[in-house]
């Protein structure tokens, strides 16, 4: 998020077309969904719909618009609906109502050629057990999704082996996955979702069976690829210090609904609810929150034109050493006007809160 | 029948068995209403007991081998029928016709190809030293070089004992079988993993399959087919097919979903998805079931030389019948043998990695021939095996290449065979020194010679064993079964599956006892019952002590569990012949082999279940200073309960199958008359009869087992 933060994506949504478009979408697991999704049992809540008709809610009215090239976190606890939501984005599920469109395509609406080709050319999923074919070398599983849509054999070759110096597995072509650590498997199914050269990406949860270490290289690796590629690309995770690494906005979860949706700093200051609150209780704020979050407004004769300037949108962390340092007041600008002043006890407040903390 | 199939509380349908899902749905009903299940059953027993003192011997429907009723005079009529104006009917001069038409076609193509002389040739089209070579090169080609070795010399080794003629005519109807079965039953398995419905039609007929012992569909297929090799090869599909479907279904459902959605998601076509992603991961799990489907197919070698299949079989048959342990020994042995060498070729094909040869995973000669072929191979044989592999792999084209390069000699050996009379024919070792005192006559006479040592010395001990077993167990037991009167023993039987089971199995036991007493072999039925009962009782005495060791300490385990592999894998008549070396023809030899074909699978699942009780259980109950008898006998047993129920069920299922086959060594009673009627025409009719008998026996006898597991193994 430090890379990203500063870059005003969360208003890009409502200009241009949106990457991916998702009005309304319900999903309702069990045999009479569609007549529950038209009878007023929808609007139970997913216990006592439970209880009373055996379906369960995964997913309960939900809207949002992701812009291209942006990095769209979802989150929330275990059985919120995340895995359900992403497989919806691309109908591996059906969904009981609702509208997904991908670059103004509607794929609730398309026939199965029309859902293939999609699947095949526009987006690509990463998922967390990896799901490589076994009996294939990690060439040909990454040239898998070239195969199936019929392309060359020496192209698709070419291709593979770019995608395989891309993800640093050079060297590691002719093993088979069983051979290769879980990070690398990874990397071998971002390998196989990039080969296709998709519009989007998809994760669901890719780094959840790997352990801390080689996550965070793979985070990393998530971030150079971003940089380097530009895909948009929808995030699933349930570890908030990721979605707040990758994310550009992030998107809370819970029972099968929105609580919140908000770039990384605006989840971390203005929690929406409870619920999410405690989710970013442990977050070390000064880490997260910046300037704007903190500074206060500016009284006047506070400040003068020798006092330093600061950017509203840079990070507490980062920001405290020249605070600390000037002991005094330093104005706070966004773009040329000074919006507010921050001094070492608004920069205190932040971390010494942290320190109680933990 | 259809009656028990209306809903109720009572226990799982039969499909399900003891299943996790019942016990969360039920949890409380076993606590609300104790059953007294005990103290029903001494009550029955009591009762049973004094009307049987009563009417002992009067009313038992007893009927003499010799004396058939209505029923079997009928059947022998529709024979007559089938015989005289089959030939003229659509069904089974046509349909059936040209079926069996076609089989005995395909056996004899093979037969002249390998096994008899091929007019005008005085031998085979190619000889033994061909054949060894051919199948050598096959056996390299699917399983490695271990099992080429194997099935080299178990090859020889037929020749050796002058059996290399049955010995080929059982691997042709053997591997024709198992062709075959794979070639219908893959497509269906395939079928029913992508469609539920098709799952939940299919699986209930092959359950009913499954129950059948194979002697009770001998008659049928006789009349329909004619007895000969089609007959034998029918007979074979049906019971070699239920494997390769099952398993092959269970292969490709137990595909990650993982992968399958990551597939999915790249676009893949429903086609797509089963050429490339199910069927090439389900691979392993399919030959596993090929392997399943050919030592089934293998182990009615024996039945069907009944019908007059050709083969390895007819000679144990013949050799059982004139009680000759010596002749039976040494084409059993052979059996046995192929079996192994089926078994190993299989189960090593399966345990290959697909296409991940690494030049030097061959051993011993295999790296010789790696080393100084390989080295030398064109460029797009071999490539890179990728990091950490030290050696570089062969490609397809690299394997292709190296089998086409041995294909020569191969070849040469075949052309060979057809030209020189003493590689076309398996000359005669007898003059040869050391071969000598294994060629079949001798090895013949060398074992029963060994065997009248051997009975002479012990057979005062197994002579007073089997005496007093048969004086005070399966003598009263036969006759409280077969002297009470049939009304009797028919409501018995119904009280005991309702106490048992509750009304569901007291409806099918009533079905099965209508059936059985329209079929006129009532009494025999008692007389069989009795000896499926008391063989499973010993056969569960025997698989709880093994059981319990083999749970309980990993030594035990690794001794004992090679043994049971192996037992399995030998066809069930083998168990015949050294029961009938040491305690002669009798009902005692037959339930002696019943024990000895069940007890592997029964000492399994008690194994499994010892070792399933919770280490976390085991580890407090030790904490608490309880001692060993007490760890087996107040937690082990009743925490195994379930496995011990279903080790009861499959033992009595094996037993029934075995003791009925045993009626061919003095056994009596239903499989007698089976075999009987093959060889007596006027008995055609009665041992029809009796085959459906023993089916409906045996599906009593499951669902009442089957009932009771689902209540009692919780
Ligand atoms: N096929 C299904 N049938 C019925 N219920 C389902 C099905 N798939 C998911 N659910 C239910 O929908 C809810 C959401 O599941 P989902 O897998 O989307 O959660 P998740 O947020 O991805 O959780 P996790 O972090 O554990 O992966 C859960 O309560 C789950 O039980
Ligand atoms: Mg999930």
């Amino acid at each position: 998020m430090t890379l990203t933060a500063d870059q005003p994506t969360s208003d890009t949504s409502t200009s241009g077309e949106a990457a991916v478009h998702v009005s309304g979408l319900w999903k309702i697991f069990g045999p009479k969904a569609d007549a529950i999704m038209k009878s007023d049992d929808a609007q139970l809540s997913r216990k006592d719909l439970q209880e009373k008709t055996g379906h369960v809610v995964g997913i309960r009215d939900v809207s949002f618009d992701v812009a291209p090239g942006e990095v769209f976190v979802v989150m929330g606890l275990s059985g919120s609906g995340k895995s359900t939501l992403v497989r919806l984005l691309t109908r591996l599920i059906e969904p009981t109502a609702g509208v997904v469109k991908l670059y103004g395509e509607d794929i609730t609406a398309m026939g199965d050629k029309a859902l293939l080709d999609t699947r095949r050319r526009r987006v690509s999923m990463v998922f967390q057990h990896f799901g490589l074919l076994p009996h294939r070398k990690v060439i040909d599983n990454i040239a898998f999704g070239l195969e199936v849509r019929g392309e060359a054999k020496g192209g698709r070759r070419n291709r593979a082996q770019e995608m395989v110096d891309l993800v640093g597995l050079s060297g590691y072509e002719n093993n088979f996955p069983d051979q290769l650590s879980g990070g690398m498997q990874q990397r071998v199914g971002l390998a196989r979702a990039l080969a296709s050269d998709p519009d989007i990406l998809m994760f669901d949860e890719p780094f959840s069976a790997l352990d801390p270490l080689i996550r965070r290289d793979m985070q990393n690796e998530v971030i150079r690829l971003h940089h380097e590629v530009g895909k948009t690309m929808v995030f699933i995770t349930h570890d908030l210090a990721e979605a707040l690494k990758l994310g550009d906005r992030i998107l809370i979860m819970r029972d099968g609904e929105i609580i919140q949706i908000g770039t990384p700093d605006e989840v971390v200051a203005a929690p929406a609810d409870e619920y999410v609150r405690d989710f970013v209780s442990d977050v070390p704020k000064s880490h997260v929150l910046t300037l704007k979050w903190v500074m206060r407004a500016e009284q006047p004769g506070e400040v003068d034109a020798s006092s330093p300037v600061l950017q509203a949108g840079q990070i507490v962390r980062d920001a405290a050493r020249v605070v600390i340092d000037h002991h005094g007041p330093c104005r706070v600008v966004d773009g040329d006007k000074v919006v507010g002043v921050v001094d070492e006890e608004d920069i205190l407040r932040v971390v010494v809160a942290e320190e109680g903390l933990q | 029948m259809s009656t028990a199939t209306v809903e109720s509380p009572g226990p799982a349908g039969p499909a399900s068995g003891p299943n996790r899902v019942d016990k969360e749905q039920q949890p409380y009903v076993e606590v609300q209403k104790p059953r007294r299940t005990g103290i029903k059953l001494l009550v029955l027993l009591a009762v049973w007991l004094v009307l049987y003192a009563v009417f002992k011997g009067k009313m038992t429907k007893a009927l003499g081998l010799q004396d058939t009723n209505s029923l079997h005079q009928k059947l022998n009529d529709a024979r007559d029928w089938v015989q005289l104006d089959g030939k003229d009917n659509w069904f089974f001069g046509g349909v059936l016709g040209a079926i069996g038409d076609a089989l005995d076609a395909i056996v004899k193509f093979f037969q002249e190809l390998i096994s008899i002389p091929a007019f005008p040739r005085p031998v085979p089209e190619i000889g033994w030293l061909g054949v060894v070579a051919v199948l050598a090169w096959i056996t390299y080609a699917v399983a490695g070089l271990r099992s080429t070795l194997l099935v080299t010399g178990t090859l020889l080794f037929f020749g050796v004992t002058d059996q290399w003629s049955n010995s080929m005519d059982l691997l042709i109807i053997t591997m024709l079988s198992v062709v075959i079965c794979i070639l219908i039953g893959l497509p269906i398995g395939i079928w029913m993993a992508r469609s539920k419905a098709a799952s939940g039609v299919i699986t209930p007929v092959l359950d009913v399959m499954q129950t059948f012992p194979p002697f009770c569909y001998l008659a049928p297929l006789a009349l329909f087919f004619g007895i000969g090799p089609a007959c034998a090869m029918v007979l074979t599909i049906i019971y070699a097919l239920p494997p390769v479907v099952r398993i092959t279904e269970h292969g490709i459902r137990s595909v990650s979903p993982t992968t399958i959605e990551a597939a999915r998601s790249l676009g893949l076509t429903r086609q797509q998805m089963l050429r490339q992603v199910q069927l090439p991961m389900a691979k392993r799990t399919i030959v596993v079931g090929i392997n399943q489907c050919t030592m089934a197919a293998l182990s009615m070698a024996t039945i069907a030389a009944l019908v007059n299949g050709p083969g390895l079989g007819k000679v144990v048959v013949s050799a059982l019948q004139t009680l000759n342990v010596g002749v039976a020994s040494v084409s059993a042995l052979c059996i046995v043998l192929m079996a192994i060498m089926l078994d190993r070729t299989t189960t090593a094909a399966s345990e290959r990695g697909q296409g991940r040869s690494n030049v030097g995973s061959a051993s011993g000669m295999g790296v010789m021939l790696t080393g100084v072929v390989l080295e030398r191979l064109p460029r797009w044989a071999t490539e890179d095996a990728g990091r950490g592999q030290r050696l570089p792999r062969v490609t397809a084209a690299g394997r292709g290449f190296l089998l086409a390069l041995l294909f020569v000699p191969a070849v040469v050996l075949v052309l060979l065979s057809r030209q020189q009379l003493n590689l076309a024919t398996f000359p005669d070792v007898s003059e040869t020194p050391v071969l000598k005192w294994i060629s079949g006559p001798q090895l013949a006479k060398g074992i029963n010679n060994f065997t009248d040592w051997l009975v002479s010395g012990v057979d005062t001990y197994t002579i007073w064993i089997k005496d007093h077993i048969t004086m005070w167990f399966i003598d009263p037991l036969q006759s409280l079964l077969s002297d009470s009167p049939w009304w009797l023993m028919a409501l018995v039987l119904l009280a005991l599956a309702y106490v048992l089971g509750g009304w569901q199995p007291a409806a099918y036991t009533l079905a099965c006892e209508v059936i059985i007493y329209f079929t006129g072999v009532w009494n025999d039925t008692m007389v069989t019952l009795s000896m499926t009962l008391i063989a499973t009782v010993m056969t569960m005495l025997v698989a709880v002590v093994l059981g319990v060791a083999m749970g309980r300490g990993r030594k035990a385990d690794l001794i004992i569990r090679p043994f049971l592999d192996a037992f399995q894998v030998i066809p069930p008549f083998v168990y015949l012949v050294p029961a009938l070396a040491l305690f002669g023809a009798g009902r005692f030899t037959a339930i002696v082999a019943a024990m000895a074909y069940s007890v592997p699978i029964a000492t399994k699942l008690v194994a499994d279940g010892i070792r399933g009780v919770s280490p976390t259980t085991v580890e407090a109950v030790r904490s608490t200073g309880s001692t060993r008898w007490q760890m087996i006998s107040k937690v082990q047993l009743p925490m195994a309960r379930e496995s011990l129920v279903l080790a009861t069920n499959q033992g009595l299922l094996y037993v029934l199958s075995m003791v009925v086959i045993g009626g061919m060594v003095g056994g009596g009673s239903l499989g007698y008359i089976v075999v009987s009627g093959f060889s007596q025409d006027q008995l055609f009719g009665k041992g029809l009869a009796a085959g459906v008998a023993i089916a409906a026996l045996g599906v009593m006898l499951d669902r009442i087992a089957r009932y009771a597991a689902a209540r009692y193994g919780r």
